[in-house]
């Protein structure tokens, strides 16, 4: 096979197998790879309604066709699974270095299932595998497992592993490869965690082949040339980092302010991208075959927060930031490096500490509660303390450490949680941002900008230029970047090349690296397909279109003051179109005939 | 006038597209294990360092090569082989200070940068000019002004 390897490999952690079976074609060309091949594989293999932390929940590394190659920004690979954060499928897309590596060693695919008596790393170097005890690993950091994993196998070894968090079940833990990035979001960490599984660690000397490398090669100039010429994907993200956004969304009153009370903060310059390329940033830094750069390598140096590594992008500037309240960017950064260093999702993180500061001023949560800890908005320190409390599993972390909708829910107030399907929202505000609620409130994994960026239009004006304000259009616009997004993500291309790129290009790119022929219309019609199998993996789980809503903040209270004030979510003005253009009946139910156009 | 690869790792961001674009022109696939250039990279530092074959102009591997077919081609400005001379015996490897000469076991040949020839893909295809195909005498220009840059930013502070 050209682009795909062909082969997928399943680990047996309960009996300790490994085999390798042939990935069949069919289901390669329909479902390309990452969340649409492991989508797939969850839909057959897995019941929807068991428990995401139980054995048989499986747990699915996949790369997709362009990993490997040098397509602008295709390092990518997700990983599948049952989320426990929200009972819906997962799919978290992470870059680096481990999807291509997977790939070199031969496999487009991991395939786990059960659980391991005693924890365990998987070593594979090329076709030699083995199941190996990770016992002096278990309670390391990410980049200690990360060090000692690379010493007791190959130097150059790529690690995807869990740190602590992972290891105690915190709900929003996240896997982490290269130390640095993460598949971050619905908790996939727990449920590697859950599975006693460490580490995945990977070294491959193989070849990637795709089949006329001449003409691979020009429609990766072309197609590279697209983003380069973009102001977004060509430059801005490498000077700024994706933190550019604070700014840009801070001045139209989009930025959610003290657990989305507010959606201006004045002083949010302290923690926007210019800022800190000011201040904190060493080097820009790119995943494999990245022609974007977004990557930030910083450094702080006061002892108070001293650290290095990777961040801090938006979401984390924002939800350890603004959204608590905070505008002080070292220990934003800090905060960002124990999330990075133990495992954690710093969105619902800081989503979650948000949520709690507003039960703390609302006198529902106590200092009794919290160890004495004062979760008023815009304790610095309390922020931080917060941060190693969950990471650490100590007192009211431990509660920290189930997210916000099971924190909030504890205390008799869920509706103080700005979650979509118990997952935390990013960080656009729906009121004042009309199509980005649409896309939360239908997000197959819950509260999620990633599963349609409605903001490049809303806000950016990519790749065209839409009044954010207005219901009209949301509902299309939104269905046509969820269905690219998907189509991005089983590719193994990173969404940001979007800035840039569009489904022509993806076709592409994906014909010249697989030799098969895919139009346009059948890029988009696999990002369909991917969306509405997620859509019945989450009925089947017990979800329904019942779900696909905003909490009552965003609906019934208008944003008080800024740019945007006056403006709340007008969902209900969307969501009946968006189930027409879908092919959804009136309850957000896929049709029958819309199941079997799809071949699903 | 002959060119030089010039390497910059104050601007690489580890993105390996070097590895990528070097394997695609010589062997037709991705295979960055036999890149002729190879990106180490700390992580949490953030710090990446390209290495490849420096084309020295007293090249040891040229030296120990026994058969003459490892020499210096100076119209190219850099070291090249000659296929049908080399018995694979691997003494360039060994002499090779910057460990840029390798032997690929696979397909028993001996694999090293050849400048592709005076237009090398690495370049074309590194997205922040970490890596320069420049001019021998001008390779340290840009350097050089960064330095006077900065001498006179402190000067004006200073006056």
């Amino acid at each position: 096979m050209y682009g795909w390897k062909g082969t997928i490999l399943r680990i047996n952690l309960e009996k300790g197998t490994v085999v390798t079976e042939e990935l069949p074609a069919d289901l390669a060309k329909k479902y390309l790879g990452g969340r649409g091949l492991g989508t797939y594989y969850m839909g057959v293999e897995v019941d929807p309604r068991i428990d995401p932390l139980s054995p048989e929940n499986k747990l699915i590394f996949a790369a997709g066709p362009l990993s490997g190659t040098n397509a602008p920004s295709a390092g990518h690979y997700d990983v599948v699974t049952k989320g426990p954060l929200t009972g819906t499928i997962a799919a978290s897309s992470s870059g680096g270095m481990f999807g291509p590596m997977l790939k070199y060693a031969g496999y487009d695919m991991i395939i786990f299932e059960g659980m391991a008596s005693r924890p365990v790393y998987v070593w594979i170097m090329d076709d030699k595998v083995e199941l190996r005890d990770a016992g002096a690993l278990w309670g390391k950091t990410v980049p200690e497992t990360t060090e000692a994993l690379r010493e007791e196998t190959d130097e150059e070894a790529s690690v995807a592993c869990i740190g602590p968090a992972g290891e105690r079940l915190v709900l929003f833990a996240n896997v982490m490869n290269e130390c640095g990035r993460a598949a971050g979001r619905s908790g996939v960490g727990a449920v590697m965690g859950s599975k006693n599984l460490k580490a995945v660690v990977v070294r491959g000397t193989g070849a990637v082949q795709i089949p006329d490398p001449k003409a691979f090669r020009d429609t990766v100039i072309k197609t590279s040339a697209k983003i380069r010429e973009n102001p977004v994907g060509g430059s801005g993200l490498r000077l700024y980092g994706t933190d550019v956004l604070v700014n840009i969304l801070n001045e139209v009153g989009a930025l959610p302010t003290r657990n989305f009370r507010e959606s201006y903060f004045p002083t949010a310059d302290k923690v926007g991208g210019e800022t800190l390329a000011k201040t904190l940033l060493t080097r820009p830094r790119g995943c494999y075959s990245c022609i974007i750069s977004c990557g930030r390598a910083s450094r702080v140096k006061n002892p108070a927060y001293e650290g290095m590594g990777e961040g801090p992008e938006y979401e984390t500037a924002w939800s350890l930031g603004p959204d608590c309240g905070i505008d002080d960017l070292e220990a934003v950064t800090k905060a960002n490096f124990i999330c990075n260093d133990y495992g954690m999702d710093t969105i619902t993180m800081g989503s979650t500490i948000a949520c709690a500061m507003d039960l703390y001023e609302s006198g529902i949560i106590k200092a009794a509660d919290t160890e004495g800890l004062q979760l008023t908005f815009g304790n610095v320190a309390a922020m931080v303390e917060a941060v190693r409390k969950t990471a650490l599993g100590e007192g009211f972390g431990k509660k920290l450490a189930l997210g916000s909708y099971r924190l909030a829910e504890s205390y008799g107030h869920p509706e103080y949680s700005m979650t979509v399907k118990k997952q935390e929202m990013p960080a656009y505000d729906p009121r004042a941002i009309q199509g980005i609620g649409l896309n939360y409130a239908t997000s197959s994994r819950g509260g999620c900008h990633v599963r349609g960026y409605t903001i490049s239009p809303e806000i950016l004006g990519q790749p065209l230029s839409m009044d954010r304000t207005v219901t009209e259009g949301k509902a299309n616009i939104t269905m046509i970047f969820q269905n690219l997004t998907s189509a991005i993500d089983a590719s193994g291309m990173c969404l940001f090349a979007t800035f840039g790129l569009g489904a022509e290009d993806l076709a592409l790119l994906l014909s010249a690296a697989t030799g098969e022929s895919y139009s346009a219309d059948a890029v988009m019609e696999i990002g369909d397909r991917i969306y509405n199998m997620e859509r019945l993996f989450n009925f089947k789980a017990g979800l329904s279109g019942a779900d696909d809503r905003l909490p009552e903040r965003l609906i019934k209270n208008p944003i008080p003051a800024g740019p945007s004030k006056g403006m709340v979510s007008r969902l209900a003005e969307m969501l009946p179109e968006y189930y027409k253009l879908r092919g959804w009946d009136d309850a957000g139910t896929p049709t029958p005939e819309k199941l079997k156009s799809l071949g699903l | 006038m002959s060119k030089m690869l010039m390497i910059y790792p104050d601007r690489c961001t580890g993105c390996h597209n070097c590895e990528l674009a070097c394997t695609l022109s010589h062997d037709g696939e991705f295979r960055p294990y036999t890149s002729r250039i190879h990106v180490y990279s700390w992580e949490t530092e953030g710090f990446s360092m390209p290495t490849t074959c420096q084309h020295c102009n007293d090249a040891p591997c040229v030296a120990v090569c026994p058969t003459g077919a490892m020499y210096d081609d100076r119209a190219v400005g850099r070291v090249a082989w000659d296929v049908l001379k080399c018995i694979g015996c691997r003494m360039c490897t060994l002499a090779c200070p910057f460990g840029a000469v390798v032997f690929d076991t696979q397909r028993r040949r001996i694999v090293k940068c050849d400048l592709c020839d005076g237009a090398p893909e690495c370049v074309l295809f590194c997205p922040v000019q970490a890596l320069e195909y420049v001019e021998e005498a001008d390779a340290t220009r840009s350097r050089k002004k960064a330095v006077a840059v900065e001498f006179k930013k402190t000067f004006e502070e200073v006056s």
